[in-house]
């Protein structure tokens, strides 16, 4: 055993989500009412293009969430075994582990090869002057940078161009061979095909979608070689790699946010349309009183509360990471608590409405029992609204946890997050020259997170939404 | 000037794109003459609205004409400007629809709406002052108290008067044409009388035309001057209304008729069309009806009929006739249900009395209850075994809700409901639960019945698997055996309703009744989601079963003909009460109560003999909410006393079975006390 996993209740949570997200595919396969919206959202091009960007991000996300202990050095090694540091990593962390490990002294813009304030270096005679010092990484192959880094980035640019080209035409001759075996049809057929974009499932946008990120990937990659692509922060730390850290933190939030709130909203609102009277008298109260107080004080008043049980029990925890990690999870949970009133409502109305279908007065004429009438009957017919909210509200809660970081209600500062890194950037903005890049990174990121939620919502929201259905076309 | 005002040449309508468009109008000739009317007849989804919405040019957006020519007055419709056919949209051309609650804009009143089109429509000298024309207009379209009207928002006027108001719409362009889509079908017979009497007016007084777009015969008997028959895109059929009414010469419209119920056909099985409209997103090499037609013959499935003139304005598509020489079309002689004329009716399976259904009207902050809508007020009924009660009455007078306390579905508020022999209004929830399954339902709407989530195996299962029948093989096994029993597949088990059609649904949806071994279905408008073709088809299935198993009906429905055609006992409903009930030949042909008289007057018929004289009635029916003191018809009534303002008229025995709520007639007042005086609670 080299490693020990650690899993954090975030980990264990994002699991569950993959596992029931798997569960319910595998049990739409042989439905065809569930089948047939998402076939819709497999045929939209827009759909299929962010649903490229989001797999990258998830990928990142998931690798991210197997956190283990590392094996220390074996210089500890004093007859126990094989030691692990206290430290908590995760897999992608060990991915990307020169990122992590390569900090600079302070500010360094992006893909600069000194600092970015000047300092006082002492030469070897001991003469003292100010200049911009080398960075310890970032473009320290160069033995002349002023005259090889330009040549340099170029170069290395290029060579990622090249390499995401041959894998990206790998991934495009064996998606075309598999289609072709599949088809029947001979291999130059389904090229042209694949060319001209006459496949039903939009497959030349797929691979010209994947071929933008494996560009962008692949140059990033052979940059961040030589470089600190993105610049390095105040403490010197890889920009690029506080933003790659964030995605999880925005996707766990985004998701685990909605799990929470999904059983308390789905069986409220169902029994308050169902039931009606009392039933109905408290659940309606209930949500009226959580909506009424402003979400914001809620959630501050719940984060401080934690904080000052944090502060008096840190023995209760092994790490810092398992302290930040706690937060997050009553992040998402107080975030659920004030967000569940809307779905509960949509869903109180539609239940309404169902109890009076013909369908559920055939099943009380049966004799069918209250229970089996909301799971056999009414819950099938208002899932579709509980997944356009949870696709809706994703980019949402996204965007929610920046702005709560900003304002130090949001996850713990010495965690990675969007949010983090733009309340960090206040400060620097207000520098003189400027420092612009920690801001630029986190809003491009959690830009295209956003933008690409949106954009695939609103593809499933057309796919499951009955009213839109005959409107298209 | 001609005389031929709209003329259609080959217009062909096409819906979606890709590969298999469908082909909604495929290929429509016609001519509508100045001040006639026209009726465009057909069944749902045989491309009439596509075809009205095409000379509109409103089609939907899937929606594109490919071919064709229309022309109004001579000016090419198909090839003005948008800009100019705004102008002959509700200009020279005025067009109503089916839905007038779905029609007005609920914010607006009605005045503003009607002023909208003035303004439009007027010359510019009086388009500033539109008030007059639209008090003139209301006027003429006989909305009673114009001045006050046009300040009311649509929630405050009936069905009636909100259709009467889109008439008025359609008016203040002066159209030289009205295009009429199935103006009457959401409305109730009294208030359709009405609306057709209105239309028929208007039409002498201005000499306009109208293209009337219905599937019911009835209406074009009563009011068209020319009939064409559409058939899955094209028209098959055009004649006179007077030579159609006698003697129809396409198949199919002769196969309309035989399937109409009516009560002469009492003891025969009706002629059904078998199947369905074909869909039409693909290509017909021959008839488009010689899969249905039971005068096909080879060549009718390989050579598409041509149209065959027969004289002036007249023609049919049809092999038969394009010979020239004149076809007698035998009718098949009548199919004698077994069983049928013996059926007499055993002992009473079910007896409702004074059954009260009132729902609370809550108001302000603390929903205190204010009053009451007395949707159901003292109905008593009785129902034999291996009977069908019929339960008739307009839109609103609480026949649903009778069948619903019956099998509480609603708790009943008062009354008795005896099953058996067993009061079931006492049962809690649990005792109720294991005696459902000798009272099932049958619904209007097929597609709302089925959970559209489910497969139809399951859907049938359900019940059986509620009340525990038997084990999971013996459960399928006995699906299997119901389905076919119905005339459905039994692969069809592992499929969804939505794949089936109207008709096929109602099959499954008596299956599913059927399964648990009921002796009393309510049959809560069966029919009237559905053509009449299909129609036919599950009159003659509850037929058979009734007498296969002894089945009683509680038959809840507006339609008079499939009452005839159906029923034993009539009981009609007036606002929450039986105003008359007996059996089906007293009441049908000897209506005693002043509402069954008008009821019945009211119901088109295609019989162009049997002209018989319409008592109009005023007004809609009042609301449930606020009763009239006294009788309940007698706002209404046209032989209404000062008796009938102040009390109830109690319930009169009239020979053996029969019992009239009214002090015109005279018999033996009921045994049981009727509800006379009924004080307001």
């Amino acid at each position: 055993m080299t490693v020990q996993p650690v899993i954090l209740w975030t980990d264990a949570l994002v699991f569950l989500l993959v596992a029931l997200a798997v569960l319910f595919a595998w049990m739409a396969r042989g439905r065809e009412h569930l089948r047939a919206p998402w076939r819709y959202v497999a045929r939209s091009r827009v759909g299929m293009a962010s649903l490229v960007v989001l797999a990258v991000y998830m990928a990142i996300g998931l690798l991210d969430s197997l956190h283990y202990h590392p094996l220390l050095p074996k210089a500890g090694d004093n007859g126990h075994g094989p030691r692990h540091s206290a430290e908590i990593v995760s897999l992608f962390d060990a991915i990307v582990a020169p990122l992590r490990e390569r900090s600079e002294k302070t500010y360094s813009a992006p893909l600069a090869w000194r600092l970015y304030a000047k300092e006082s270096i002492e030469r070897p005679d001991g003469t003292v002057y100010r200049d911009y010092p080398r960075l310890k990484y970032g473009g320290a192959h160069l033995k002349e940078p002023a005259r090889e880094w330009g040549p340099d980035i170029r170069r290395r640019m290029a060579l990622g161009l090249v390499k995401a080209a041959v894998i990206w035409a790998v991934v495009a001759a064996s998606l075309a061979l598999l289609l072709a075996r599949r088809d029947g049809i001979p291999l130059s057929v389904m090229f042209g095909r694949l060319a001209r974009g006459e496949t039903a499932i939009p497959w030349r946008t797929v691979l010209a979608t994947l071929g933008l990120v494996l560009a962008a990937t692949l140059v990033v990659i052979e940059l961040a070689a030589g470089y600190h692509v993105l610049g390095t922060d105040k403490v010197g730390e890889d920009v690029l790699y506080q933003a790659l850290k964030s995605i999880r933190t925005g996707l766990v939030i985004g998701t685990l946010t909605t799990l929470v709130m999904l059983p308390a909203a789905i069986l409220l609102g169902i029994m308050a349309g169902y039931f009606r009277g009392w039933v109905d008298d408290v659940i309606q109260y209930l949500y009226t009183t959580l909506s009424s107080v402003p979400g914001v004080l809620l959630i501050a008043a719940a984060i401080l509360m934690l904080q000052v049980y944090m502060n008096n029990h840190q023995g209760a925890f092994n790490s810092l990471t398992e302290r930040a990690d706690l937060r997050l999870l009553f992040l998402c949970i107080i975030l659920g608590i004030t967000s569940w009133t809307s779905l509960c409502r949509y869903l109180r109305g539609e239940a309404l409405k169902l109890r009076e279908v013909d369908y559920v007065q055939a099943a009380v004429n049966f004799g069918v029992g209250h229970f089996t009438i909301i799971g056999r009957h009414i819950l099938p017919n208002v899932l579709h609204i509980v997944l356009i909210t949870v696709v809706l509200d994703f980019s949402g809660l996204v965007l929610a946890e920046a702005v709560l970081s900003y304002v130090n209600i949001g996850v713990d500062p010495s965690m990675n997050s969007w949010g983090n890194m733009i309340n960090s950037a206040r400060l620097e903005m207000a520098r003189d020259p400027i420092v612009w890049w920690s801001l630029a990174a986190a809003m491009i990121f959690m830009f295209v997170l956003v933008l690409c939620a949106n954009l695939f919502a609103d593809v499933v929201r057309d796919a499951f939404d009955p009213r839109l259905r005959n409107s298209r076309d | 000037m001609s005389d031929i005002l709209l003329r259609i040449e080959n217009l062909k309508t096409w819906i979606g794109s890709g590969p298999r468009p469908v082909r909604a109008v495929d290929g429509v000739d016609l001519e509508i003459r100045r001040g006639e009317t026209f009726a465009l007849l057909g069944e749902s989804g045989c491309g009439k609205s596509m075809t009205a919405l095409s000379i509109m040019r409103l089609l939907p957006p899937a929606g594109r004409i490919v071919e064709g020519h229309v022309e109004l007055d001579g000016v090419p419709l198909l090839d003005l400007p948008e800009v100019a056919m705004r102008q002959e949209r509700g200009g020279r051309m005025g067009m109503i629809f089916q839905e007038p609650m779905t029609s007005l804009n609920p914010v607006l009143t009605i005045g503003q709406q009607i002023a909208e089109a003035v303004r439009v429509h007027e010359d510019p000298a009086r388009r500033r002052t539109p008030e007059q024309r639209v008090l003139e207009l209301l006027e003429a379209v006989g909305i009673p108290d114009p001045k006050r009207r046009v300040r009311e928002y649509p929630h405050q006027l009936s069905g009636g008067m909100k259709q009467r108001v889109m008439i008025a719409i359609a008016l203040a362009g002066r159209p030289e044409l009205l295009i009429a889509d199935e103006p009457t079908t959401a409305l109730d017979v009294t208030i359709q009388a009405q609306v057709l009497d209105l239309m028929r007016d208007l039409q002498r007084e201005r000499g306009m035309a109208i293209l009337l777009i219905t599937h019911d015969l009835g209406v074009v008997s009563e009011t068209a001057d020319r009939v064409a028959v559409m058939y899955a895109g094209q028209i098959v059929e055009i004649a006179p209304a007077d030579t159609f009414f006698g003697a129809a010469r396409h198949p199919y419209s002769r196969k309309l008729f035989e399937s109409l119920p009516r009560a002469e056909r009492r003891s025969a099985r009706l002629n059904v069309i078998e199947g369905n409209v074909p869909p039409l997103d693909r290509d017909f090499t021959g008839c488009r009806f010689a899969d249905r037609c039971d005068l096909a013959e080879p060549r009718c499935h390989e050579v598409s009929p041509e149209w065959t003139v027969l004289g002036e304005g007249e023609g049919v598509r049809c092999h038969l006739y394009a010979g020239g020489a004149g076809v007698t079309l035998f009718p098949r002689a009548a199919v004698e249900h077994p069983d049928r004329a013996v059926s007499q009716g055993g002992e009473t399976l079910l007896e409702t009395e004074q059954l009260k259904v009132h729902f609370p009207i809550h108001k302000g902050v603390f929903r205190r209850v204010v009053g009451h809508v007395r949707a159901v007020d003292g109905v008593s009924l009785a129902i034999p075994t291996g009977r069908t009660v019929a339960l008739v009455g307009e839109s609103g007078c609480g026949k649903t809700t009778v069948g619903k306390g019956i099998l509480q579905l609603i708790r009943p508020t008062a009354g008795q409901v005896r099953f058996d022999g067993e009061e079931l209004t006492r049962l809690t929830q649990r005792e109720l639960r294991r005696r459902r399954r000798n009272m099932q339902i049958i619904f209007q709407d097929p597609m709302s019945s089925m959970n559209p989530r489910m497969l139809v195996g399951n859907i049938v299962e359900e019940g059986m698997q509620a009340q525990r029948m038997g084990d999971r093989a013996w459960r399928r096994r006995r699906v299997t055996e119901l389905l076919e029993h119905v005339g459905i597949p039994a692969e069809a088990r592992n499929r969804y309703p939505h794949e089936f059609s109207g008709g096929q649904r109602q099959r499954i949806c008596v299956a599913r009744a059927l399964a648990l071994e009921p002796k009393l279905i309510v049959c809560d408008e069966p029919t009237s989601a559905l053509d009449v073709s299909v129609q036919a088809q599950i009159l003659n299935l509850l037929q058979d079963l009734q007498a296969e198993f002894g089945l009683s009906y509680l038959f809840i429905t507006h339609d008079i003909s499939v009452v005839s055609y159906l029923a034993h006992e009539v009981a009609v409903m007036y606002l929450g009460r039986i105003v008359e009930r007996g059996t089906v030949q007293e009441v049908l042909e000897d209506p005693l109560h002043p509402y069954t008289q008008a009821l019945l007057s009211a119901v088109p018929t295609v019989d162009k003999g049997s002209k018989r004289k319409v008592i109009h009635l005023e007004g809609d029916m009042p609301s449930p909410a606020n009763p009239p003191a006294g009788c309940h018809f007698h706002p209404r009534c046209p032989v209404a006393m000062e008796t009938c303002r102040t009390a109830y008229p109690p319930e009169r025995r009239i020979g053996g079975s029969r019992v009239v709520s009214c002090f015109r007639v005279t018999g033996e007042t009921g045994s049981e006390s009727g509800p006379a005086g009924s004080a307001p609670r």
